[in-house]
């Protein structure tokens, strides 16, 4: 077990590594993609301001931001505070980014969690449902229904159900995380989990057909197995072979896909969210890439590439966890 | 003969599926702009016979629209997944035949670009082009190239240890000689199935920026502009603009995968005897 221990270690230093390189590639990209940029961010704040401004303070404005400086000069500025935590003022909602990051995130964690979790388990089933009858109509019509759910648009699919569950059924609430006029100390968790239940399930129709697909094969060669042949011969039936020797093999190569599937997750979380207006990060980056609004889109930007950066770092411990060349060192 | 036959099936399949394609896309091109002009008189007309989709609030016929906008998009997809496959060639065959330390920062960058999503990666791009066309094409010619290096990069490394790899090495032939006659004429096919599968990705890539307002500009027909109109209707109960051109989206998108999938069984050499 030590040496299984000490490899795991060893997977964690070099990612974390990988990661803060990453992560610092990915701030200098990200500031010299928004510095290109024609907006001018001056002309955004004083707009945004509401109140007519003189030459004399414009200057002022401009000088206290720095806006004439190298942009490796505000670069370095920027990311100094960075380290110590201070992501900057958001244009578009007047409040620290890093508040609005924490607040929005926990919204979009909810939903992200419902779907990854429900899309798992929908994959995970459909795939093998697949791999068992393999080759047989149960197999054919889900394999055709995945390849026509891969080609549909989040957005779109998000669209309908709205205009299904919402507007023809009225069973749905049409968007936002909680009802209209009820102040937020109010709302049950019930009422939230109510108008979590479209958004979730527009996100996880998105996901898991990579998971069944991946599921269906690992099972179909586990099947053709010798030693699931013995079985057979023993008597054993087909759940008892899936429970017995399936699932053992299937499920963490499954899970480790689930959690390496976190940018794919985020990326339909924009879409979801601004089609349903929910108000997590998806919706706040795309506002904040609308209204000009740099130092959110910055910083919203750093985020979820931490976030998608910890999702492959789990990935790869499990990875780790069930490489059988480990095993045989820890035995 | 029943293998020949099967096979010949199977090219007049994808002959029948490439032949929709360009027929949709000529359609596109050739509407004039026009006829998409619409006037107030017939505003948010449901589907009938004189006008197929129905009609948007400001009178315009949806079906021209719709089509416009999918020859517009088929058009970016098109461009952009042609620039990513070119970038996936070259990132391919650099990082399996140059140096360790080529491969080592090729690794590195894919991993950056997949590190960040891509729907935000995209939104940076068209941010800093300062939105539109440009953008839009620059950010999925940016994203849609990595797996398909990765798949290069591992067939020129298992290209490379062929036998007749080593014997034309031994013979001298130089590096660039095994790159233009050994190597290219080997990945040309998966080139081509891979740029078309990566179509139907850039296509709906395209659709959801320009839905999230970073794309094409408003006036533009795009499928994404259409879309995102649409709901702010969809609350009135006009459900013509959300659904038709969505579905024929979807529709364009099955067909441009099927077709990919054809082309690799037909090119792929360890089914072309099938």
């Amino acid at each position: 077990m030590k040496g299984s221990l000490g490899r795991l270690a060893r997977i964690f230093l070099t990612y974390s590594i990988k990661m803060t390189t990453l992560l610092l590639a990915v701030s200098v990209i990200s500031f010299a993609l928004v510095s290109e940029s024609p907006v001018d961010p001056v002309q955004q704040y004083i707009l945004g301001l509401g109140t007519a401004v003189s030459p004399e303070q414009r200057e002022q404005i401009e000088d206290y931001w720095g806006v004439d400086e190298p942009p490796a000069e505000r670069y370095i500025h920027w990311l100094s505070e960075l380290l110590q935590g201070n992501l900057g003022e958001s244009l578009l909602y007047r409040r620290p980014v890093a508040d609005i990051i924490g607040e929005r995130f926990l919204n979009s964690l909810a939903l992200m969690l419902c779907a990854w979790v429900l899309s798992g388990g929908i994959g995970f089933t459909l795939g093998c449902i697949m791999g068992m009858y393999q080759g047989q109509w149960p197999d054919k019509i889900l394999k055709r229904i995945c390849y026509i759910i891969s080609s549909v648009p989040t957005f779109w699919l998000g669209l309908v159900l709205l205009l299904v569950f919402s507007v023809w059924l009225g069973w749905f609430p049409i968007g936002f995380s909680s009802p209209v006029g009820v102040l937020e100390e109010e709302v049950t968790i019930w009422q939230r989990l109510y108008h979590l239940i479209l958004p979730a399930f527009t996100l996880s129709l998105l996901s898991f057909v990579n998971i069944a697909l991946h599921t269906r094969q690992k099972l179909a060669d586990v099947l053709n197995s010798e030693y699931v042949l013995f079985a057979r011969a023993r008597g054993e039936g087909p759940w008892t072979i899936l429970r017995r020797h399936g699932l053992r093999n299937i499920l963490l190569p499954a899970v480790t896909l689930q959690f390496a599937s976190f940018a794919e997750l985020f990326g339909g979380s924009v879409l979801a969210e601004n089609v349903f207006s929910y108000p997590g990060l998806g919706s706040a980056v795309s506002a904040a890439g609308l209204n000009s609004d740099v130092p959110l889109l910055l910083g919203i930007t750093l985020f979820s590439t931490l976030f998608v950066c910890v999702g492959n770092m789990i990935a790869n411990l499990l990875y780790g966890i069930i490489d059988p060349q480990i095993q045989e060192v820890s035995l | 003969m029943r293998l020949g036959n099967r096979r010949k099936k199977l090219i007049l399949l994808t002959v029948v599926m490439a032949l929709i394609f360009i027929a949709i896309y000529a359609f596109g091109i050739l509407i004039p702009e026009e006829e998409i002009a619409g006037s107030f008189l017939e505003a948010r007309r449901p589907p009938s016979p004189s006008h197929p989709f129905g009609t948007d609030a400001l009178g315009r016929d949806l079906l021209l629209r719709t089509f416009k906008g999918l020859s517009v998009s088929l058009t970016v997809g098109f461009a952009a997944s042609a620039v990513s496959a070119v970038i996936a060639i070259l990132v391919g065959i650099g990082a399996a035949a140059g140096a360790r330390w080529v491969d080592g920062v090729m690794n590195w960058v894919i991993d950056l670009v997949m590190g960040v999503p891509h729907t935000i990666l995209i939104i940076l791009i068209s941010f800093s082009a300062g939105r539109g066309l440009k953008g839009l094409l620059i950010g999925i010619a940016a994203t849609h190239w990595c797996s398909l290096a990765r798949l290069i990069r591992g067939e020129v490394l298992q290209l490379q240890s062929q036998p007749y790899i080593a014997v034309s090495r031994k013979l001298g032939k130089s590096s660039g000689w095994i790159l233009v006659h050994h190597l290219l004429p080997h990945l040309l096919p998966q080139f081509f199935v891979g740029l078309i599968l990566m179509l139907p990705h850039a296509i709906l890539h395209e659709a959801s920026i320009s839905f999230l307002g970073f794309g094409l500009p408003p006036e533009q027909p795009a499928i994404g502009i259409i879309l995102s109109e649409s709901m702010g209707y969809l609350s009135a109960g006009l459900w013509w603009p959300a659904l038709l051109p969505g579905l024929t989206l979807v529709l364009l998108v099955l067909l441009v995968d099927n077709l990919g999938e054809q082309l690799q069984k037909l090119l792929d050499p360890s089914s072309a005897q099938e």
